[in-house]
């Protein structure tokens, strides 16, 4: 797939409005469980994206994806910035700069070893790699589904909401123990928002 | 430049990182390069990778660098950091895991001693339950 850099742009819009919108929610959702910054940060974050917008979409897709990882990195304050950063960083390195499915899916797989290994964490934990996880299954299994964007809407919601009740054994939610079921983990439900924006904008390109 | 290894105290609380660093001069004075960061760039609780950077160049010494970090972010911030460093220099930067307050006290009064990075690491890790 091809993109233009009119819908490089469009598409990091999509998601960086998409998160600042539900900065909010994130935040309630970490006040919950947290330290209660995390829509804050992402919002820092996702901001700093927005005021390079243009700078991003003069870049090659690949290069683009790389630079949002830096500025999540530079930017957000707290574990998600480098978590976050770490994703967008290894899916730039990763994306030939026109993406079939197959490379889509493979790049996506290694991000997520990668945020695996920065966070020392793994799936079942009650964070954003068990939503990551299942939606790289479905990628990783894809052909030619022709309802491959819903489907992962589907997965990425779903395992967001299975994340309510997990206890949390990674993150500073852990501290809380028992205490940690109930709530949606803001991370997973971070990931759901982003993935979920990321396929509507793809759809109406 | 000083020839013992330097500390750099990382934490979510500026307030925390500059009175850990406080209690480490006065347990080593200046013999010991040490730099503080604290808050996200906005100034509230959390931690800044640019600022981390800085606080490494700051306490820079060809023997190294400890840092001690408090809660996940301080860590994952630190690492990534660490990351970002050149090439050279990624390998005299050690996080250690120990507790934040105490492991800074008990890694500068080793660095003073002229221990080396390995030493410097270890002697803080100590404190932390096996």
């Amino acid at each position: 797939m091809a993109l233009t850099s009119d819908q490089v742009k469009r598409l990091i819009e999509s998601v960086a409005k998409t998160v600042i919108a539900e900065a909010e929610r994130l935040t309630a959702l970490d006040q919950a469980i947290g330290d209660g910054d995390h829509g804050l940060y992402m919002k820092r974050g996702f901001e700093a994206v927005l005021a390079d917008l243009d700078g991003l979409s003069r870049k090659p897709l690949p290069d683009a994806v790389k630079a949002i990882g830096t500025h999540l990195v530079m930017k957000v304050g707290g574990a998600s910035g480098p978590l976050y950063g770490t994703l967008f960083l290894t899916l730039g390195k990763e994306l030939p700069a026109e993406p079939g499915l197959a490379d889509v899916a493979k790049a996506f797989g290694t991000a997520f070893d990668a945020v695996r290994a920065r966070g020392k964490s793994d799936v079942g934990q009650k964070t954003m790699l068990d939503v990551l996880g299942p939606v790289g299954d479905v990628l990783a299994q894809a052909s030619t589904d022709p309802h491959l964007g819903d489907r992962i809407k589907r997965v990425a919601t779903e395992a967001a909401e299975t994340t309510v009740n997990m206890k949390a054994t990674r993150g500073r939610a852990s501290f809380l123990g028992e205490r940690s079921i109930g709530h949606m983990d803001p991370g997973a439900c971070s990931s759901a928002l982003m993935i979920s924006a990321v396929v509507d904008c793809l759809e109406t390109l | 430049m000083s020839t013992n290894v330097g500390i750099v105290i990382v934490s979510h609380s500026p307030k925390v990182a500059e009175g850990a660093a406080d209690m480490v001069r006065q347990m080593v004075g200046a013999e010991v390069p040490v730099a503080w960061t604290g808050g996200n760039p906005d100034g509230g609780l959390g931690t800044s990778v640019p600022a981390i950077i800085a606080a490494i160049d700051q306490a820079w010494s060809e023997a190294g660098v400890a840092v001690l970090v408090d809660l996940g972010g301080a860590e994952t911030n630190s690492e990534m950091a660490v990351e970002m460093l050149d090439a050279a220099r990624q390998p005299k930067v050690v996080i250690c895991n120990a507790p934040i307050v105490e492991g800074a006290v008990i890694a500068a009064a080793e660095a003073a001693s002229g221990a080396a990075l390995d030493l410097v690491k270890k002697t803080a890790e100590e404190l932390s339950p096996q």
